[in-house]
């Protein structure tokens, strides 16, 4: 096990520069998520870690080691690709014992390591079949497998779960986090799936057109996003927007364009009458005879919770309710944004304002 | 009267009905459809065949009409020296042919999967060999090769390797040397643009799995490329042994069958013996023994492939 470095590590491909000095601290036995939209560079990021492509600029250390010029098979890495690329013309164990047949380890030894992974993984009474002979989550517990066999320092997961079904998606989460609960080795995992992020790891990399927005741990990043784009990104259903002006006096508020004022626990100092994003999130809303009139649009029971999608002047705004609410389309409602859970984003730059 | 008055209507709605279930009866239809192809295959396929089959058992000559003569065809082949030697030739011109073939196919192959600039028309220019119609090639060949003229004799005469020109084209061993160089020439397009389209069905991210694995470029040809090619290498190789074994163009073009049949395969010998001496029986019988290699050649790649595990579906038990 090991800790990495990522020290401001930039990436060009042709002279495009998709990351921009990246900067990420991994202690060791973390498990480290790199979360953003597709394009962000977080899956050439973690090819760069794994030696797949080369470093433009910058230095990533694996211990205490500059891995910058290290060959991917010296680097003690093992990763778990998308399509698990998994050998097709060899059975389970064969896959599982690939890497350690090319480093010329004893048969015994081989072949213990790949019982004992296969025991961890459930995956003994598979292990003559062929890959194409397994289900989707099968295959994705060989290519885990192949990486445990290894024994490495790192683990490496490029968007894993995404050929998964939803519902095998959950299980396979739960299982990789409990792997790593195991066995504690070094993880960074790469997703596009926020909720993924949220539920495994134990220190999140928000990233976004080749930059690091934030990193945190999961809570921390949901309760105090240091900009709109981490605020929008966290948490399903994303974060309500409202453009506005911050009003002082006694009664703190944001003030939209149609003169609707929302509640703030105190404005920041300096922020009177400036241009701001009020943000909140759908379970910070409530419904209370002094909050602000909205029209309900639709209304989405998921059973466990109510999700009412309302109009508020011109801008659709959802909001979550633990209860069941009888409210119909058409129906008017009032909703009041809880004051201590606002966020306030500075309309100009997006980030945060200390409230 | 009023009976058959009655019977009649009848009579025409079940046949109706019959036609309409008829008409809506896919095999019915598919059988339609399959029509043209099969008359084609058997005018153009099996009635030659067929017929080949029959003319070995008999006498026929041009402009004679032949009589059932069992399999004395075939025993007079037996004794006849040529005929073994023709043998000899086609096996030897197809083995050393076909290796060669496969393995500089292969390679270039390997050469034309990586980037490099221009890459679409090197693409385009391996292929040239394959396009050139055959007897074109042979011409050319047959000037590179001419006793007087041959540039290689030339060349090598100029960087003063040899002082006389080489007889390739007179010389047994070196004829048969020069119609099998022609024959890989022409050959390796096709079994390299095959093995290309093949490599380009591997996954990259099995190279890069395999590189963390710790392969190095010999270990992934060996472990990956390898054994995910074996499918396609079968079947081009199969169609490649095909072609070289009935080959019969490039040598009639170049040296029809000489020096002394050094170079005469078994469909040249064939098509002399049955067309330009007219003796269609013995032409056939040589045509049709043929057939037994090609069926064995077929039968190799044929459980060659079905050896393969890996390939075939299996029980998806989850």
């Amino acid at each position: 096990m090991a800790s990495v470095q990522i020290h401001d590590v930039r990436k060009s491909f042709a002279g495009f520069e998709v990351l921009h000095g990246v900067s990420i601290p991994i202690d060791d036995g973390e498990f480290v998520v790199l979360v953003g939209p597709s394009g962000c560079g977080k899956s050439t990021l973690l090819r760069m870690l794994a030696g797949l492509e080369n470093i433009t600029s910058g230095t990533i250390s694996i211990g205490e080691r500059v891995v910058n010029n290290v060959h991917p098979k010296e680097r003690d890495i093992a990763m778990v690709f998308q399509n698990y690329a998994l050998y097709p013309h060899m059975t389970v164990a064969d896959n599982m014992a690939f890497s350690m047949k090319l480093r010329g380890a004893r048969k015994e030894e081989i072949a213990s390591r790949v019982s004992r992974a296969a025991e961890i993984l459930d995956l003994t009474p598979l292990l003559d079949r062929y890959p194409r002979q397994l289900s989707g989550g099968q295959r994705q517990r060989v290519a885990m497998g192949r990486a445990i066999v290894r024994d490495p320092q790192v683990f490496l997961f490029d968007e894993p779960l995404s050929n998964l079904d939803a519902k095998l998606r959950v299980a396979m989460r739960t299982e990789i986090k409990e792997l790593h609960q195991r066995l504690k080795t070094t993880t960074v995992y790469v997703t596009h799936d926020q909720i993924e992020a949220m539920t495994m790891a134990d220190k999140i990399v928000v990233m976004h057109d080749g930059i690091v927005e934030q990193i945190g741990a999961p809570l921390e990043l949901y309760d105090r996003p240091v900009n709109q784009f981490v605020a929008g990104f966290i948490g399903s259903p994303a974060m309500n927007f409202i453009d506005g002006t911050v009003v002082g006096g006694p009664v703190p508020a944001v003030e939209t364009a149609y003169g609707t004022r929302l509640p703030l626990a105190g404005a920041p100092p300096g922020s009177e009458g400036r241009p701001v994003i009020y943000g909140v999130r759908p379970e910070h809303l409530d419904r209370a005879d002094d909050g602000v009139v909205a029209e309900v649009v639709v209304v989405e029971p998921t059973g466990s919770e109510t999700q009412v999608v309302a109009r508020l002047g011109t801008k659709d705004i959802i909001a979550v309710f633990r209860d069941r609410q009888q409210v119909r389309p058409g129906d008017t409602i009032r909703l009041k944004p809880r004051p201590s859970a606002v966020h306030l984003f500075d309309k100009e730059t997006g980030q945060r304002l200390s409230a | 009267m009023t009976v058959v008055d009655a019977r009649a209507p009848l009579q025409v709605s079940a046949l109706a009905g019959a036609w309409q279930r008829l008409r809506s009866n896919r095999n019915w239809l598919g059988f339609w459809f399959m029509v043209p192809a099969a008359g084609f295959l058997i005018l153009f396929l099996a009635y030659p065949l067929g017929l080949g089959l029959w003319l070995s058992l008999t006498d026929a000559r041009i402009g004679r009409g032949g009589s059932f003569v069992g399999l004395e065809n075939y025993q007079w082949l037996s004794d006849d020296s040529v005929f073994w030697l023709s043998v000899f030739n086609t096996l030897l011109y197809t083995f050393v042919a076909s290796v060669i073939k496969f393995a500089v196919g292969l390679y270039l192959a390997l050469l034309l999967n990586r980037h490099m600039p221009f890459k679409a028309l090197i693409r385009a220019a391996v292929l040239i060999p394959f396009i050139v119609p055959t007897v074109l090639s042979a011409i050319a060949f047959w000037w590179i090769y001419d006793a007087q003229f041959s540039i290689i004799s030339w060349s090598l005469r100029k960087l003063h390797l040899i002082s006389e020109n080489i007889n390739f084209l007179g010389d047994g061993n070196w004829a048969r040397a020069s119609v099998i160089f022609a024959n890989i020439w022409r050959g390796v397009p096709f079994v390299a643009i095959t093995l290309l389209a093949g490599l380009q069905t591997v996954s990259p991210s099995l190279y890069e799995a395999a590189t963390l694995d710790g392969a190095t470029a010999w270990q992934r040809f060996r472990y990956v490329t390898y054994p995910l090619l074996t499918p396609i290498i079968a079947v081009v190789m199969t169609f490649s042994v095909l072609f070289t074994f009935t080959d019969f163009q490039l040598i009639w073009a170049m040296t029809r069958g000489g020096p002394v049949n050094a170079t005469h395969l078994m469909a040249t010998l064939s098509y002399q013996r049955a067309i330009l001496s007219g003796r269609l029986g013995e032409g056939a019988a040589i045509a049709t023994a043929m057939i037994p290699f090609l069926v064995a050649a077929i039968g190799i790649s044929w459980f060659g492939l079905q050896q393969r595990k890996w390939q075939q579906g299996g029980p998806n038990n989850d």
